[in-house]
């Protein structure tokens, strides 16, 4: 007796729970990054897929498939969980379909916040944002008789006083591997210096400047503090320097701290891990931090019913009070009810400094792609900061050219 | 063999090429000599949860417009083959005469991307192929001359390096050489050097790919050679000992003639290979110090978010044309001996 209870019971919440969502067709299949809070997303996704067929792709390499899949008719993906930058090759080659009436219809619990739109068209919804600022070893930084730095010369004069101590020989760590990360550690570097990619309104590029030369040297001065082998050193690599305790400040994706916190590990270095604000650099008042959302598309060349189907589960996920309250330490969720813990610190310290969101223009990605290039040589000390912001204004200047920018 | 049978046996293989290889080098062709279209921007009001601002974006509808006219491109011409990511002919000829000295215009020069992917695969081409080819006699040379009961387990352990996955193999290279792996860290005690880094230093990441390449290419060298050297006739070679030839004349004057066509064929796949070096340049991580051509064709099409395919077919068809000239001598050399064969 008590059994079928349970199980009416069990019968009862499970259709509860799926009844918001009652998808009778179409199929939904998703293509996203791999990190803990995306697949806790889909998952929630998952739950209420009804009589829908559900597959999914969770890829480190999701932007080398994202265009040629979705470019397909029909595409490979109905839903493409995006991020600002990579949402921008998709609009440019007109791969994803505006869902202003599936908000309308089924998009209830997304908040209006959550929504990239497009002269009011709903290109993207988002469901977390994310950002890179530092991690602090207090029990190191207490030793030495160093406050918690705030800019990126406070961060260099403390990991030069760490290693003069002799306490680590390389006490910094961000992730400079060539291409597309080290790209990013100056994109954040040159918005904290003040600067603009491009001169205004138009698509010529605009880094070879004072600015520019600031942010090289200081990237310079934060490499020299760092493991040798930097240039190979991409997010997962630094996240394992600072797990074996080689590191004592490092800048690093908010997401990461998920798995750089759990359980595996050194206890002791995990516990004296500690999550700051994004540190200012050259005397400016914003953070060398770009501010991201992740949030999900939909593939433009997929059946109506598909795009229904997935846009349902996907609203089912993006508004779901439950994942946010259960996975509260995964992610900076943008959804409502998401109540803010220690890790979500980051993110919500470089909102509050007035952090700039990463450039979401057309052009953008070819500059990112010069950089992640051009700049090594400098770092590697064979050519000065000027030369290498020329070559990078050069190698711009020719992709953009190729591509119809300029 | 008839001309009519080889036809008929050819065939397969040869409608197989043509449509796998032929028209596919035809399509990349077309396509480097052409470009995107000029780029329709509007300004729109751009909102996320960040805030709202003006900005651009691609104008769908006016592009969808130009696109569906031409759907290859704007003409190029050979303009992406002479721009500053290839040949960059306007950039060589300013440095030419900027230039004070040969030195200053070489380094400029190697500065731009082309130049200097080609500068790192032709060192090595030119360093790798020989080594190989000459590690790859000698190991076959000492094996053959080893005790039949121990070489079939030799010959495994030597050709394992080829067994090894490309990628797998740079990979377990990759750590030993790391900071903290067991050749970087020896290396630093060994110069007195905390901050001695195999990886970010050109240099030693070039020897470490070519080392690698000598490493991975030797066992099919090996291979063939081995093959070869059980084809060499036993007469002669009693012959010259009798007439007391050393080891070293044997070699010279009666082995390596013999197998000398078998040399040529080695030599040929061995450059065509190293023209086209890229596993280690991924496995290594070393997109910072050393490019190859191959690389820059992987870069334009995965590494951007916006895909180069006019840039990706020009640098491709400046590959292949890169190794016919390298082939050229060799190629002229076999096809001359074939006719006088004849």
């Amino acid at each position: 007796m008590k059994k079928i209870l349970i199980v009416l019971l069990f019968l009862l919440f499970g259709t509860y729970a799926n009844a918001d969502c009652n998808i009778k067709s179409g199929s939904i299949n998703i293509l996203a990054n791999d990190f803990p809070a995306l697949r806790t997303l889909v998952e929630t996704a998952k739950e209420c897929k009804g009589s829908a067929d559900f597959k999914v792709t969770h890829s480190a390499e999701h932007n080398k498939i994202a265009v040629p899949a979705l470019t397909a008719n029909p595409s490979e993906f109905s839903v493409r969980v995006a991020a600002n930058s990579s949402i921008v090759p998709l609009m440019n080659a007109d791969l994803i379909r505006p869902m202003n009436d599936l908000v309308k219809k089924y998009g209830k619990g997304i908040q209006d916040s959550q929504l990239i739109t497009i002269d009011g068209k709903v290109m993207a919804v988002a469901f977390m944002a994310n950002t890179q600022h530092l991690y602090v070893r207090t029990d190191v930084l207490k030793e030495n008789g160093i406050a918690i730095p705030k800019t990126y010369e406070e961060v260099v004069a403390a990991a030069e006083k760490i290693r003069a101590a002799g306490k680590m020989k390389y006490p910094y760590a961000a992730a400079y591997k060539a291409g597309w990360n080290l790209a990013e550690e100056f994109v954040n570097m040159y918005i904290g210096h003040g600067g603009e990619f491009f001169k205004a309104g138009t698509a010529e590029p605009n880094v070879n400047n004072a600015k520019g030369v600031a942010t090289l040297n200081m990237l310079k001065k934060l490499a020299d503090l760092s493991n040798p082998d930097y240039l190979t050193h991409d997010s997962e690599a630094i996240k394992v320097e600072w797990e074996a305790g080689n590191v004592a400040i490092m800048t690093l994706w908010a997401s990461r701290s998920g798995t750089l916190l759990d359980d595996e590990g050194d206890a002791k270095i995990t516990a004296a891990t500690k999550l700051v604000a994004p540190a200012t650099v050259g005397g400016g008042n914003i953070p060398a931090a770009t501010l991201w959302w992740d949030g999900f598309t939909l593939a433009k060349n997929r059946s109506d019913a598909d795009a229904e189907a997935s846009f349902r589960a996907m609203a089912h996920a993006a508004s779901s009070k439950e994942m946010v309250a259960k996975a509260s330490d995964q992610a900076v969720w943008l959804v409502e009810g998401f109540v803010p813990g220690p890790k979500s610190v980051g993110v919500i310290e470089a909102v509050k400094m007035g952090a700039k969101p990463y450039p979401m223009l057309p052009q953008m990605g070819l500059m990112h792609g010069a950089l992640g290039s051009e700049i090594v040589e400098f770092l590697q000390g064979n050519e000065s900061a000027e030369q290498a912001l020329k070559d990078v204004e050069a190698a711009y200047m020719t992709k953009a050219k190729e591509q119809g920018f300029l | 063999m008839p001309n009519r049978s080889f036809f008929w046996f050819f065939l397969p293989a040869g409608l197989a090429m043509i449509l796998f290889i032929g028209l596919p080098i035809i399509s990349t062709g077309i396509q480097s000599f052409y470009a995107q279209h000029d780029q329709v921007l509007v300004k729109v009001k751009k909102c996320d949860p960040f805030g709202c601002k003006e900005s651009v974006v691609v104008d769908q509808e006016a592009t969808s417009k130009i696109r569906d006219e031409k759907p290859l491109g704007k003409f190029n011409g050979f303009g992406t083959y002479v721009d500053r990511n290839h040949l960059a002919v306007e950039q060589v000829s300013e440095f030419w005469n900027e230039s004070k000295s040969t030195g200053e215009f070489i380094s400029k020069v190697g500065n731009l991307p082309f130049y200097k992917a080609l500068v790192f695969t032709l060192t090595y081409c030119v360093i790798v192929t020989p080594c190989v080819l000459l590690l790859g006699f000698i190991i076959a040379l000492s094996l053959n001359a080893i005790s039949r009961k121990i070489r079939g387990p030799l010959i495994f352990g030597t050709i394992l390096p080829m067994i090894v996955t490309p990628l797998v193999g740079s990979l377990v290279l990759f750590w030993m050489i790391d900071a903290e792996g067991i050749i970087g860290a020896n290396l630093q005690i060994l110069m007195n050097d905390p901050y001695l880094s195999v990886k970010s230093s050109k240099t030693l990441t070039w020897i470490t790919i070519i080392i690698y390449g000598v490493w991975h290419h030797s066992p099919f060298a090996f291979v063939v050679f081995y093959a070869a050297l059980q084809t060499v006739p036993q007469e002669p070679l009693e012959a010259s000992i009798i007439d007391g030839a050393s080891r070293f004349q044997r070699v010279k004057h009666i082995v390596l003639p013999h197998i000398y066509p078998v040399v040529t064929f080695v030599a040929l796949i061995s450059l065509m290979d190293n023209f086209r070096v890229f596993e280690p340049i991924i496995g290594f991580s070393a997109e910072g110090s050393a490019q190859s051509l191959s690389w820059l064709i992987y870069d334009n099409l995965v590494n951007e978010e916006v895909i180069l395919f006019g840039s990706a077919a020009a640098t491709s068809i400046m590959t292949i044309i890169g190794i016919s000239i390298i082939l050229a001598p060799v190629l002229i050399r076999t096809w001359r001996e074939f006719r006088t064969n004849r």
